[in-house]
């Protein structure tokens, strides 16, 4: 492929595409993200191109290998165009009656369509699904039309025509004025406004300045910036390379985690793609801009996220934060002025530029704009990622979206922001979702994670999971977040286990306290918000734990206690045959007890009873009743009638 | 080099650019109190010790002095009720680590830290990495370095290093204001092999 040397050969080029593909011609879109892989996309797509060539359909079908669109509860995820016909959970098995039903025979496969759980009603089309419906996909809406290791796919989307109109149409300081206009915040946490954080690197003397692509997600259960890395590389690169020539940059970086393979390969064939056709290095489009990207691989430390132990990391030394008395805007990246932003951040700035701020601000609140992704995991039945408008409420995400908790259990905590973030009750689901909103609840955006809980989980633990993600995370190097999270966690997990002591509440505030103004960095400033917000909000189960040795949630191992109800025990020895250390006491027609000396506590057969007896339940803060008298064990059944 | 003027707890100070906020205290004789810091040394801000708080355009914050540069203008206060009761904290969770460190014990009195506050613990290290920096920095040899992260980081000797370089140095060891670093190195020296009975090891 030869270079494109102008805008107009790009858009020349981009015609003759165009021109080669029939936008009603068959195509089977197959989801090769990293979820859908796992759940066995890998097998499905060889399935399909089988069956293609079998049935001598090459000529007439083509197969294409997508990024994410979302919806990873359902994958393998296939959508048939031009119909858009959408199937979930697909299996190698059902590739022959979709090739001969819906390629062929124009006609849909009914038990492979959506179809919603609560109303019984099917959903054909993508955009008829609720999961679909209630979201604002102005980002994630192309990973499922595209083929990641293609150039030529971005371009037929419209790729690089943002790039193309900043550098023939726009000065740096238009394309500042207008990110700035649009009031584009950071996705990656702190929703530092982009505009602002360009205008100060653009400003700054130094005339070597860096533009870096913070691609370290790494808050348990998130997943946003990878199905982007994934499945729409270009438009990263893309807008890495506006925001490059609006600050005067010729030198960007890609700081990816290595746990992304799939991304760090996409993201480097989009590179090399970007360079053959003259999208990256000298002299972009004939325009005189030079700029090259480098990825370099994270070794997966969580604290390389914040961006100042990021631009450290880059440098070649151990991934520590440094003091940000100077903002790194202006002094980063070898002491130069440097541009980080998050992956979302990046993707956001073609689509800024092509359809213009004002078309950005009409979506979201009056100070965050736009759409945010989120990955929606935990107690919640559509788990995947979800882009909404800034503003919706939380009730909209978990229950239009979402789908509700699955197992008709209750609602309890919304956990956003990641381990810096905090829980919110059900009393804030009507809270319209943005930066501030979020923060003055007492949790924050963060990059995108939402982690559904129900009744079962006790927000004691939750804090404690957290604050030991935090301690194994944490770089090390400052005492109050080194030495704090040690002794919070400490804390913490005593109470979990029934060691708590009058005091101890005190004692986490005032740790929390000197972490938040003393930490150096905004890991460990923020590294107490796990146990702040669930006291704010659940500090009944705290007090439970400590003073009753009680715990709420009937979540924690060393509190609770296993009880078979003789009332209801039917005596029919599923649980005792399943308890792996024969703690359970029984016979065919002999109600069963359980022997607490044996007992470990696994929970078997509580999963085992079934549910019409119910007869296993948990005991906390109280005393297990005494087993019943051997002679009274014996059930005397009623003959089954003939 | 232009002249700077801010306040130091009431008192009119006169600095030049680029000092920090430490340096400009230390130049009047006022004491701030540190654990990482030293004078040859980069400032490393870990220990947080030198908290102070500093008011500048109407925003009151609490930085580390080690690091913060001076501003004109600054008003800083060495001393505040929130001041003594992070440095009181950091004490506490340091002494649970070495409660016989001189230094330690003297502050403790000063800040009323109570050593016994948190249950002690294994290592007397308390990071503050003098040793780590001051071989990398004027010795330029990395033979001390920190290995792994958050509550799991210590210090350690590199032996294939350090039975080259220390056993001649050692002048990071006045430097600890623990017994941690003499522990780490014995088990270096430990893994080292027997000492050979003439001239260097290989």
């Amino acid at each position: 492929m030869a270079r494109l040397n102008s805008p107009e050969e790009l858009e020349r080029f981009r015609k003759e595409i165009l021109s080669q593909k029939d936008p009603n011609s068959p195509c089977v879109s197959i989801c090769a993200g990293a979820g859908c892989m796992a759940s066995g996309a890998g097998e499905v797509i060889a399935a399909f191109k089988a069956e293609i060539e079998s049935r001598g359909l090459q000529a007439d079908v083509t197969t294409k290998e997508t990024g994410c669109p979302g919806f990873c509860e359902r994958g393998p995820v296939v959508v048939i165009y031009p119909e858009e016909i959408c199937y979930l959970q697909v299996t190698p098995e059902d590739v022959s009656e979709i090739v001969s039903e819906t390629l062929k025979g124009k006609k849909v496969v009914e038990r492979l369509v959506y179809v919603d759980p609560t109303t019984d009603e099917k959903a054909t089309v993508e955009s008829d699904i609720p999961f679909y419906k209630h979201q604002q996909r102005n980002i994630l809406d192309s990973n499922i039309k595209i083929d990641p290791r293609s150039i030529d796919d971005y371009l037929s989307i419209g790729g690089y025509s943002a790039l193309a109109k900043v550098l023939s149409q726009m000065t740096p300081d238009d394309v500042v004025a207008e990110v700035k206009k649009a009031n584009l915040r950071g996705r990656g946490g702190g929703g530092f406004p982009a505009g602002r954080k360009w205008e100060g690197s653009r400003n700054a003397p130094e005339k070597t300045k860096y533009v870096i692509v913070n691609a370290d997600e790494g808050d348990p259960g998130a997943f946003m910036d990878r199905a982007l890395l994934e499945g729409n590389p270009h438009s990263i690169l893309e807008g890495l390379t506006i925001g490059a020539y609006a600050i005067g940059s010729s030198e960007g970086y890609i700081y990816v985690r290595q746990e992304y393979p799939l991304a760090v390969k996409n993201v480097l064939l989009a590179i090399q793609a970007a360079e053959e056709y003259g999208f990256l290095g000298e002299n972009i489009l004939g325009s005189g801009f030079h700029f090259t990207v480098k990825v370099h691989q994270g070794a997966g430390a969580f604290v390389c996220g914040e961006s100042t132990a990021l631009m450290t990391a880059l440098e070649g030394r151990a991934g520590e934060p440094r003091p940000k008395y100077i903002r790194s805007n202006v002094k980063g990246l070898w002491d130069k002025p440097s541009v980080l932003n998050n992956v979302e951040t990046w993707a956001n700035v073609p689509l800024i530029i092509n359809r213009g701020a004002d078309w950005f601000t009409q979506y979201g609140t009056e100070g965050s704009k736009g759409t945010k992704i989120f990955s929606l995991v935990g107690k919640i039945n559509n788990t995947g990622l979800v882009e909404v408008p800034m503003g919706i409420t939380l009730r909209d995400i978990i229950y239009k979206i979402g789908g509700g908790i699955p197992g008709g259990k209750r609602f309890k905590a919304v956990q956003t922001g990641g381990p810096s973030g905090g829980c919110l009750p059900e009393e804030h689901l009507d809270m319209g979702v943005d930066f501030d909103e979020l923060s003055k609840a007492g949790s924050m955006m963060g990059s995108g994670g939402m982690i559904i809980m129900d009744e079962d989980t006790c927000m004691v633990d939750v804090a404690r999971y957290f604050l030991e993600f935090l301690t194994d995370e944490s770089c090390g190097k400052c005492v109050p977040c080194r030495e704090g999270m040690r002794q919070m966690l400490r804390i913490l997990t005593n109470i979990t286990e029934g060691k708590g002591t009058e005091g101890d509440i005190e004692l986490l505030e005032e740790l929390s306290e000197v972490a938040k103004d003393a930490a150096l960095c905004a890991l460990g400033k923020s590294a107490p918000n796990p146990f702040l917000s669930t006291l704010k909000y659940f500090r009944d189960e705290y007090e439970a734990h400590i003073n009753e040795r009680r715990c709420p949630a009937l979540s924690c191992k060393e509190l609770i206690t296993f009880h078979i109800d003789p009332e209801k025990c039917q005596a029919c020895m599923i649980c005792a045959r399943k308890c792996p250390s024969e703690a359970i006491i029984g016979g065919k027609n002999t109600i069963h007890v359980i022997d607490q000396e044996k007992c470990t506590k696994c929970g078997t057969c509580f999963e085992a009873c079934p549910s019409k007896f119910g007869a296993v339940r948990k005991i906390s803060g109280e005393p297990v009743p005494d087993p019943i008298p051997e002679e009274q064990r014996t059930i005397k059944r009623k003959p089954k009638k003939k | 080099m232009s002249e700077i003027n801010l306040q130091i707890d009431g008192k009119d100070v006169e600095a030049t650019e680029g000092m920090t906020v430490l340096e400009a205290a230390q130049s009047v004789g006022i004491e701030i109190p540190t654990l990482c810091h030293h004078e040859k040394l980069e400032p490393y801000g870990a220990c947080r010790i030198c908290t102070v708080e500093v008011e500048s355009g109407g925003w009151t914050k609490l930085v580390a002095s080690c690091l913060y540069p001076v501003e004109k203008d600054l008003i800083v206060r060495t001393r505040s009720e929130k001041v003594d009761r992070i440095r009181k904290m950091i004490l506490e969770l340091l002494l649970a680590h070495a409660p016989d460190a001189w230094e330690l014990e003297r502050l403790a009195k000063v800040y009323g830290a109570d050593k016994d506050r948190f249950e002690k613990e294994a290592s007397f290290c308390i990071h503050c990495g003098l040793c780590v920096r001051y071989c990398a920095e004027v010795k330029g040899e990395h033979a001390v370095g920190f290995v792994d992260r958050g509550t799991r980081r210590e210090i350690c000797f590199i032996p294939e290093v350090a039975a080259k370089v220390c056993r001649d140095c050692k002048e990071c060891f006045p430097l600890c204001p623990t017994s941690a670093l003499q522990a780490a190195f014995v088990l270096a020296e430990a893994m080292m092999g027997p000492r050979p009975e003439t001239g260097s090891v290989k």
